[in-house]
């Protein structure tokens, strides 16, 4: 009990649910069927955010509560980039430096807060009040540069904005009086502009319907909308619930995956910041389904801002009663969720690697051996869906399969939320019937003479100009090659550089691997070495081949999804754009011109000439 | 008793019990599947090398993962396998820094046994020579970081007796590393400890004081191989046709000579060589200057100063093949050794802060006459196109000559296991 005293009052659902159980024995399984090691990454963001850093003493003190060896605590803490072992600054910046933002001008800011705040790139100033550090992706790539202060966003930066931000911060204004409120940029909601995902909803607009739909009833709803895993997988959603049911395991959970990583993604965010009570109502109708009592939403760090409104909605649902004890009113079903931060780690964002991040330990996706609806979080069945899902999920309950299939394509029935960033003039999110083609969409969003296009984000596929007329669908017909968009599209123009494209997302891959599995940790780095060679204009014909091949092993023999689709769009570039890269290798005498730099190698030497 | 179901290996059927791990039901019937991380008494497996990625039911995936089924098909050796498991392996020795000469685990190691067994000659992938620290931290142990491949054995496999972790893996991406504990490490039992040292599957956790090397015959892969052609005679090549003499080019950049004086063990057969080669610029003759166009090249050692480019590039204008022969010309071998540390490091250490300095001699040599060293130790193939490479720490006398000649006339021959495996 110690521990769990300790522990209260950083969560409300918490306090909750102690006093639950001396209440009645009854109780359901929820936060105490949770062992204490659960709480391992809330203690270390307590120690993070109270003084910037993780200190020796703190890890010692974790060690000593979970009986753990300070090592096993050391590995955890150096997963996650968001916790520091040194001080990271009383105000800790992480700039984005992703794709988009590299388009928007990432260098200027990245020397514009240099300037301005006296501290280099991952690095605290002299004076120790601020922290430089760069992030990938934080899920604002609509309105990029953006970066976080103190994990409170900062959008549409420029220099005098990033000058005067610090101004004011050397003054003392508390950062969350100046951040911004990132804006939704809901562009376009299908035709009948009443799409499905930002439609009117009121808490309990599906959750009143639970009981007489009956878990069997909600399976079969849900098959008839064929929804299908939002997170870019597609698994049908009605499978994964009825085998979850199926098991004989209790107690069972369901995990929302709001671990938006995928650079240029950021539909959840929207949901979240617009309808979380969709998402949380989809957990329930889920929760209700498998039989489970409890739920966690996985939030990203970088979305650390949105966790007040999600813990406030949560809050609302369990003063209504919707969430509790007897949840909705329904006599045997008790529910309850509570929201769990990550804390900077895209590979979190694979269902097995983010069930051991819950658990407490370090990131790293599990082998095959069991599915998550046998043995998942804590070795129990367990739901994960992406947020998307479980707010389609919601909406489908709110408004009956009827209408849902109303929208999009027989084969593909609803709508699909896209992010839209890049070269285009209305950067944002679009709520698109399944069955539009790319071209509607450039149009919708005014890109920008579109040349280069990033689907599904770094681990999609790449599109040209003659995937224009290829409608974007879960499901195609025999005549159309549709694509099969997981969430996010990223348009370049023809200025754009796409060796620099395909280096960004090299240096994404090799940091954010996990590292456990040889393909996967080595060969990203392997292929990051090959296309700095590419960089410098020193690779010829055979190392494009290379790079194909190499490819081709790193998906073959990797152990989760973040190995196997880390060089797609390496790959399909190569292929798509093969005049374009035969202008960017050197050309083939006999290997006499490889451009070996004597000067740069002979740099360091010629120090000792006095 | 188990259900016995029947699965396909390679074409071969199968009856085997049901739900047993792929790994072990190949290997009871006599398929070995190549594996670094794989513990039988471990479940989940760790699934964490992949060399044992195979074919299962038309879908690549690692057989440790796989529990047998009814009618499972299983592709094991076919070509394209072989060649990404061959890959895999070469992905490692490129990751790590593995120098074979000196380390204590050569000929125990299941890392450098796999790679003979595969018949690796040289890393198809760039050497990455990531900068490592060793871990001299422990008062017992020592963490060689350089030769981890971080198989996670040691963190599954070591605990203490109160059942703490004593390794764990650090960090991520590329930056991944096994940490230690000392102070839990510090509580194992000598016992734990060696077999903490026994069950890595390179030489990354040496116990002081306790060696692992063994006598040359008596080591854990001296006499082990699966190898079907290890006592195989060469094959018969085609009946050699009239040759023509042509002309060869050899230097020693950044090497030893040792690759040199390998050469010259050709023995009896130099006779031969003698009347269908002359030789052109090389210490053997002492010409310093290419004097006709050579129809080979031969190279020995990596480059580690400027003068060493400029030779290197001369061959590759005046040769129409260029070979590589020897570990330090194809990827930078021993040489390449301070390319973990800062050249300033390696000059200061040497020049400044040596014990054996004489008093007063305090200054870094640096002279126009004087080659200038390079940041690092490239391989040749770094800077010029190489045609061939021939490994091997040196490589036999025979090997040289053979593949010489097959280049240079165009006559097959094939490498035996006995004529790699130097170790």
């Amino acid at each position: 009990m110690k521990k769990a005293k300790m522990n209260a009052g950083q969560n409300g659902s918490k306090q909750k649910d102690d006093t639950l159980k001396s209440e009645d024995v009854n109780t359901p399984l929820n936060v105490l069927a949770e062992p204490p090691r659960t709480q391992m990454l809330n203690r270390l963001w307590e120690f993070q955010m109270a003084k910037g850093y993780i200190s020796e003493s703190d890890i010692s003190t974790l060690a000593r509560e979970y009986d753990l060896s300070v090592i096993e605590v050391e590995g955890v803490v150096s997963f996650y980039h968001f916790f520091h072992r040194t001080p990271a600054g009383k105000f800790t910046i992480y700039l984005n430096n992703s794709m988009t933002s590299e388009l928007k001008g990432f260098r200027r800011m990245l020397e514009a807060f240099e300037r301005e705040t006296g501290a280099s790139v991952g690095s605290v100033d002299p004076t120790g009040t601020f922290g430089l550090f760069l992030t990938p992706c934080i899920g604002l790539c609509d309105q990029e540069p953006a970066a976080l202060i103190n994990f409170y966003p900062f959008t549409n930066l420029n220099t005098l904005k990033i000058r005067s931000v610090i101004t004011k911060l050397k003054k003392g204004v508390p950062v969350s009086q100046i951040c911004d409120q990132p804006d939704s940029h809901i562009r376009y909601t299908t035709k009948k502009n009443e799409g499905i995902f930002f439609r009117e909803f009121k808490p309990g607009d599906a959750l009143n319907k639970l009981s007489r739909m009956g878990p069997d009833g909600i399976i079969d709803v849900m098959r008839d909308s064929k929804l299908a895993g939002r997170g870019g997988a597609f698994y049908p959603t009605w499978m994964k619930w009825q085998a979850a049911a199926e098991e004989e395991n209790k107690p069972r959970f369901v995990l929302c995956n709001a671990d938006e990583g995928e650079p240029g993604t950021f539909k959840d965010r929207v949901l979240m910041s617009e309808v979380p009570e969709t998402m949380i109502e989809g957990m329930i109708a889920c929760g209700y389904t498998i039989g489970a009592e409890f739920g966690l939403i996985y939030l990203r760090g970088e979305y650390r801002w949105l966790k007040e409104k999600i813990d406030k909605t949560l809050d609302l649902y369990r003063e209504k009663g919707f969430l509790g004890r007897h949840c909705g009113g329904i006599s045997d079903f008790h529910f309850d969720i509570r929201v769990q931060m990550g804390a900077g780690s895209y590979v979190c964002g694979e269902e097995t690697a983010m069930i051991e991040s819950l658990e407490g330990n370090r990131g790293e996706p599990r082998t095959k051996w069991f599915f998550p609806v046998q043995k998942g979080y804590l070795q129990k069945p367990t739901v994960v869906n992406n947020v998307e899902t479980f707010c389609a999920a919601a909406r489908i309950i709110q408004i009956g399969v009827k209408e849902y299939n109303k929208y999009g394509l027989p084969k593909s029935p609803g709508t699909k939320l896209i992010s839209v960033s890049g070269d285009c003039n209305l950067p944002g999110l679009y709520e698109i019937e399944w069955g539009m083609t790319l071209k509607e969409l450039c149009d919708l969003c005014e890109a920008d003479d579109p040349w280069y296009i990033q689907e599904s984000g770094p681990s999609g596929t790449v599109l040209g100009l003659e995937d224009m007329n290829r409608p974007i669908a879960m499901f195609g017909d025999m005549f159309t090659q549709h694509i099969r968009c997981g969430g996010a599209i990223t348009i370049f123009n023809k200025r754009r550089d796409i060796i620099q494209i395909l280096m960004n997302y090299a240096n994404f891959y090799k940091s954010e691997s996990c590292g456990i599995c040889t393909p996967c940790r080595a060969g990203n780095f392997i292929i990051q070495r090959k296309l700095e060679h590419l960089q410098n204009g020193l690779a010829d014909a055979d190392d494009l081949e290379d790079l194909k091949k190499w490819s081709f092993l790193i998906r073959t023999t990797s152990r989760c999804g973040l190995g196997k689709t880390a060089n797609n769009s390496l790959v399909i570039a190569l292929d798509k754009f093969a005049d374009y890269f035969k202008d960017h290798i050197a050309p083939s005498d006999k290997g006499l011109n490889r451009k070996f730099n004597l000067e740069a190698a002979t740099h360091e030497y010629e120090s000792y000439k006095d | 008793m188990a259900k016995h179901v029947n699965i396909t290996i390679d074409g071969r059927s199968f009856l085997v019990d049901e739900g047993k791990n792929l790994v072990d039901v190949a290997r009871e019937n006599g398929i070995f599947i190549p594996s670094l991380c794989y513990f039988d008494h471990i479940e989940p497996p760790l699934g964490t090398c992949r060399t044992c990625t195979c074919k299962i039911n038309g879908k690549f995936g690692p057989a440790c993962t796989e529990k047998v089924s009814e009618g499972l098909t299983v592709e094991v050796n076919t070509e394209e396998l072989k060649d990404s498991r061959k890959a895999l392996v070469e992905m490692m020795f490129a990751e790590g820094n593995h120098i074979c000469p000196s380390c204590e685990k050569s000929g125990n190691c299941d890392l450098q046994h796999m790679g003979y067994e595969l018949g690796i000659s040289h890393s198809r992938f760039p050497h990455l020579f990531k900068d490592r620290v060793i871990d001299y931290n422990s008062q017992r142990m020592v963490m060689e970081h350089n030769r981890c491949i971080k198989c996670l054995r040691c963190v599954v496999e070591v605990f203490t007796d109160d059942g703490k972790r004593v390794f764990n893996y650090q960090s991520r991406g590329h930056e991944t590393y096994v940490g230690l504990d000392y102070e839990q490490e510090a509580r194992l039992t000598h016992e734990q400890a060696v077999n903490a040292m026994n069950i890595c599957p390179t030489g990354a956790i040496i116990v002081r004081g306790e060696s692992i090397s063994k006598p040359f015959g008596d080591r854990k892969f001296d006499l082990t191989s699966r190898r079907e052609d290890f006592d195989e005679k060469p094959k018969s090549t085609k009946k050699p046709g009239k040759k023509t003499p042509k002309v060869i080019g050899t230097v020693s950049l950044a090497g030893c000579f040792g690759c040199h004086m390998s050469l010259l063990d050709i023995d009896t057969e130099l006779l031969d060589i003698v009347k269908l080669v002359s030789f052109n610029k090389s210490p053997l003759t002492d010409f310093k200057e290419f004097t006709t166009r050579c129809d080979i090249g031969i190279i020995e050692g990596g480059c580690c100063n400027d003068e060493n480019v400029e030779t290197l590039r001369k061959f590759r204008e005046n040769c129409d093949v260029l070979v590589s022969v020897g570990e330090c010309a194809i990827w930078g071998g021993l040489p390449s050794m301070r390319n973990m540390i800062p050249l300033g490091e390696c000059l200061e250490e040497a020049f400044l802060n040596c014990v054996t300095n004489e008093t007063g001699s305090n200054v870094v040599p640096y002279d126009v006459d004087l080659p200038k060293l390079l940041d690092r130790v490239y391989a040749c193939s770094e800077i010029v196109k190489i045609d061939y490479n021939i490994p091997g720490c040196p490589p036999d006398a025979q090997h040289i000559w053979k593949a010489v000649k097959n280049i240079l006339w165009g006559e097959e021959f094939s490498v035996l296991y006995s004529e790699f495996k130097y170790d």
